[in-house]
């Protein structure tokens, strides 16, 4: 019973909403804004749980020398941000909360972010060598897409033209394969987990 | 060791200090870049240039500070015209990080265009699950958030009158450096069928062509580039045409270390094959 009421849900959960998508009648409707309820009430059950997870395994690297600096910051601008957004106003520019938002995170999001471009710098130089044809493609592809981010008078046109044919014919062949494989691949996983053949996202248990 | 094989081995840290001068050279002097506006920005700038005053514009602010330098510009643009034009723009995020940026953004070009919150346009919030809420959305705006970003019941704020879902908006445009623009197109454009149009970052770009070559999409704004041709438009030049300079000279420089890299590869290649036949 352990495992076959699991699937019973899952089972009926799955058809049901699968049905309901394809037939537009008020108890379809019903089931849909139903269901969607239910994911909302999981979704704040499972935020308290996942705050507790990070509090507790921070609290316990408190007590490892080595990484308790890091836990330490952790929790002290995680505390420091949940208490700043307590009130109502908090919310409107000017206050503290946004102040910490707007100099703090936002500072420290677009520094790591930024780092980026080195990187990228390095190994487009080591990675971006004709070593064969198929390299070649790549690399003369990649040099066209970011020439266009530099003005090049009447020739910057052209390649305009050249990369919008790029862009919206050979990547978009490319890519639609891609998502047409996993498109299928989901829809036949979904199928699997909905007939309770696939059972493994309930632990082994 | 030649000058070829030293080429090819350039130290990773030569490399960075190039792209750092790269990008503090337009920070001290910076220049104009101009700007082809490509046919993808231009239709959403038609899109929201033939809409009237009083229209309803959505706008999903789907992005974190991490991209922000990409994309704040455009959002920016965006809201400036839709002011501009008398729009009611309807403001919604479905990235946690989303609600500073949309009230930054609206706090700041609404004191500019003298637009009042609740009046000439609202921010609904954030709420997690993309597809979830898109699909609530779709239903009545109501059900995902009951009251707006500021706690104002939306029954109440006039900008809300006589709307109650995406039937009644003329368009969404989903400003985001994630994947929510996924669940607009599936869950949104696909089951509601309401006119999408995405602003991306520059390496998402390549993924989402394909819908505009579907219909899906009727408009991209791919990146800074893409901001800064909007912007062109607009007539409000800001941070997208003054990052150009940037991008142009970071991007030179790491075509320039490309070009570098494969001339010696091959310059190195020639000689050993020059030297293999020479044994022989």
């Amino acid at each position: 019973m352990k495992r076959e009421i699991p699937i019973l849900i899952v089972g009926i959960t799955g058809f049901a909403m699968l049905i309901q998508y394809f037939i537009p009648t008020d108890w379809s409707e019903f089931i849909f804004t139903y269901s969607q309820d239910w994911v909302i009430v999981i979704g704040i059950i499972a935020m308290p749980l996942g705050i507790w997870s990070l509090v507790k395994a921070n609290v316990n690297k408190l007590k490892v020398p080595g990484e308790r600096f890091y836990s330490a910051v952790l929790l002290g601008g995680f505390l420091i941000m949940v208490l700043t957004c307590l009130k109502e106003e908090s919310r409107m520019a000017g206050s503290f909360h946004m102040d910490l938002f707007n100099y703090v995170l936002v500072p420290i999001q677009a520094t790591i972010f930024s780092l980026l471009a080195f990187f990228i710098a390095s190994a487009a130089y080591r990675a971006f060598r004709a070593r064969s044809i198929l390299a070649t493609i790549l690399l003369l592809t990649a040099f066209l897409i970011m020439a266009r981010f530099i003005p090049l008078g009447p020739i910057s046109i052209i390649n305009l033209k050249i990369d919008a044919w790029i862009l919206q014919v050979p990547n978009m062949a490319a890519n639609r394969a891609i998502m047409m494989g996993i498109g299928l691949g989901a829809t036949a996983t979904a199928m699997k987990i909905i007939l309770g053949i696939e059972r493994t996202y309930m632990g082994h248990d | 060791m030649n000058i070829f094989q030293k080429m090819m081995q350039i130290d990773r840290r030569w490399v960075y200090l190039a792209i750092g001068l790269a990008v503090i050279i337009p920070s001290i002097k910076s220049f104009d870049v101009p700007v082809t506006v490509s046919p993808e920005v231009k239709r959403i700038y038609d899109f929201v240039d033939s809409l009237q005053a009083g229209d309803y514009v959505f706008i999903c602010v789907d992005y974190d500070p991490s991209s922000m330098a990409e994309l704040n510009p455009m959002a920016v643009a965006i809201v400036n015209q839709a002011f501009v034009k008398d729009l009611k723009a309807i403001f919604v995020t479905l990235s946690q990080f989303g609600p500073g940026l949309v009230e930054q953004i609206t706090s700041q070009l609404a004191a500019n265009h003298n637009k009042i919150n609740g009046v000439d346009y609202a921010f609904l919030g954030y709420r997690p699950y993309p597809a979830i809420t898109i699909l609530a959305m779709g239903v009545d705006f109501s059900v995902p958030f009951p009251q707006d970003y500021y706690g104002t019941p939306l029954d109440s704020l006039p900008v809300m009158n006589g709307i109650k879902n995406f039937d009644d908006v003329k368009g969404v445009i989903e400003i985001t450096s994630g994947n929510t623009a996924d669940f607009w197109l599936i869950y949104g454009n696909g089951r509601y069928g309401f006119p999408l149009a995405i602003g991306i970052t520059g390496v998402m770009s390549a993924n989402y062509y394909q819908y505009l070559s579907s219909g899906q999409l009727f408009g991209i704004i791919p990146g800074v580039k893409g901001a800064a041709e909007y912007e062109e438009l607009v007539g409000f030049p800001g941070e997208g045409k003054a990052q150009m300079a940037y991008q142009v000279i970071a991007h030179s420089v790491i075509i320039i270390f490309i070009i570098i890299s494969n001339v010696a590869y091959f310059a190195t290649r020639k000689r050993k094959a020059g030297l293999e036949g020479g044994n022989q």
